[in-house]
């Protein structure tokens, strides 16, 4: 935000940064070979729906959208009044899930909610420890690591582990202050 | 077709900001008037200059201890608030703003401020009785206007605005002591002492009185323009309009004495700390009539919901 927009007191809403999204297959490929990592084929988008007929109608849209592709997808809200649109892919084609969601944010971008994103997350699994998440910060264009181990518990280690394991593909969020905890995301 | 539709849904308001400048623009040109008077007439305000802006300085840079401290209020960790916590961590993300501290004051006063002189130092804080009246949803757009505050850098921008204000208030009552005390010794010109004195004092109380009102009016657009702003955040004007409502009418029915304590600080509160048609008329007020509020919020309710092209 400009100074002259500070001073005016106009702050704008952000538009976020899709394209980075495509990076996420490569880094799978990664995860999976250091950290024996596998990608759950469960991807969700975040968003905070606008109040009034232009979102719910848009809603509709999505839906219509997601509804052609076998219906492998899902609504929640969570206890903030943000609303997960969750899409079940196959495990092993992380690019085709990047698609999915990549559409569902252009949908909601292009009809002038691209404010409203909040972020992606994305869960990878090796069958022993606890599911963690990859979290995908539309406004930065920046990711971090989620790895909750309980109820409103995170395992910071782990995390720094997982941001080294990703550092090569992916632009990982800088400031530690923004790693906001999503308890109870879709898939964790 | 994706810019257009967005900049309709998403908007700022230009007659706003146009009145809002333009108040800047003459608290600006009272400045230089001011200060052209004064270099006219060789007046030197020297060590009264550097005591005010040393004032000046402290308000600034302390404004986050003092509002904190003059509220009670407490900087808690995610632990301690995980609802609140939880509720600034998302729409920080939205905005692409750093967090600031989270505090929390206990008091039932249902009120929530934000200060700090910049974005990084910023403090938001909540009463217990704010985060007791209001859902989820209301808080987080209470806490959204607050974070507005921050994004807009209220507290700087109030506390140059008001320096003038200040210094005119302090040089007033400074003529007005020393010309009841005789502090003017200068016995040999003694009418022309008082004569300057008067002036002096009469000189600073219309400066003091203009600037007062210029620095309330740019307030209450501030409030506006953070209500708006707020509300274009969380796509939600509706709660923090009910969020208004409730606090309002509460804020009004609780007794004024510790409320008025509550006026000095310089912080962004919610609602006004002072009792509603308290004999104070809206030319003083720091903040819009609730029915302003409310309109505004209507309108970004209207075009929030166009249709999708």
């Amino acid at each position: 935000m400009g100074l002259l927009d500070t001073i005016l007191g106009r702050s704008k809403p952000v538009k976020p940064d899709l394209d980075a999204l495509f990076a996420l297959p490569s880094a799978s490929v990664g995860l999976q070979a250091s950290l024996d990592l596998k990608p759950t084929g469960i991807g969700s988008v975040c968003v905070k729906p606008a109040e009034g007929g232009g979102f719910a109608g848009l809603r509709d849209q999505i839906d219509q959208l997601l509804a052609t592709d076998n219906d492998k997808y899902d609504e929640t809200k969570d206890s903030f009044g943000f609303t997960w649109i969750t899409r079940q892919g196959s495990p092993d084609d992380m690019s085709d899930l990047v698609t999915d969601l990549h559409a569902v944010n252009a949908s909601l971008a292009d009809a002038g909610f691209g404010p409203a994103l909040l972020c992606t997350l994305i869960t990878f699994t090796d069958g022993k420890s606890p599911t963690i998440g990859l979290v995908y910060l539309y406004k930065r264009g920046t990711w971090y690591p989620f790895a909750p181990t309980g109820k409103e518990q995170r395992d910071n280690g782990r995390e720094l582990q997982l941001k080294a394991a990703i550092g090569d593909d992916l632009k990982v969020e800088p400031d530690l202050s923004r790693w906001f905890p999503v308890w109870g995301a879709p898939g964790l | 077709m994706a810019t257009t539709t967005g900049s309709r849904r998403f908007r700022s308001d230009p007659g706003l900001v146009a009145r809002m400048g333009f108040t800047m623009f003459l608290i600006g040109a009272l400045y230089v008037l001011v200060f052209a008077l004064l270099v006219a007439k060789g007046i030197a305000f020297g060590p009264l200059i550097v005591i005010a802006a040393i004032m000046l300085f402290a308000q600034y840079f302390f404004s986050d201890k003092m509002a904190l401290f003059g509220m009670g209020g407490r900087i808690v960790t995610p632990e301690e608030a995980p609802e609140l916590h939880g509720i600034v961590d998302r729409l920080c993300a939205l905005a692409d703003m750093p967090k600031p501290r989270v505090a929390i004051a206990d008091t039932d006063i249902p009120n929530a401020f934000a200060t700090g002189r910049n974005p990084k130092n910023a403090v938001v804080c909540a009463t217990t009785g704010i985060m007791r009246r209001l859902s989820t949803e209301e808080l987080e757009g209470v806490l959204s206007h607050e974070l507005s505050h921050v994004a807009h850098r209220d507290v700087a921008v109030m506390t140059f605005a008001s320096f003038l204000g200040m210094v005119a208030g302090m040089i007033t009552r400074f003529a007005l002591y020393s010309g009841m005390f005789g502090g003017f010794d200068d016995r040999d010109d003694r009418d022309g002492g008082a004569a300057a004195v008067v002036l002096i004092m009469l000189v600073s109380m219309l400066v003091y009185i203009v600037s007062f009102l210029l620095t309330r009016t740019l307030s209450r657009y501030r409030e506006l323009s953070a209500d708006r702003s707020g509300a274009l955040l969380t796509g939600r004007p509706s709660a923090l309009a009910s969020a208004l409502q409730k606090v309002t009418g509460d804020m009004a029915r609780i007794p004024t004495r510790d409320l008025r304590a509550a006026e000095a600080f310089n912080a962004f509160f919610f609602t006004p700390a002072i009792a509603n048609g308290f004999s104070i008329s809206t030319l003083f007020s720091t903040h819009p009539p609730l029915e302003k509020r409310l309109d505004q919020l209507a309108k970004i309710s209207v075009e929030l919901g166009q249709p999708v092209a």
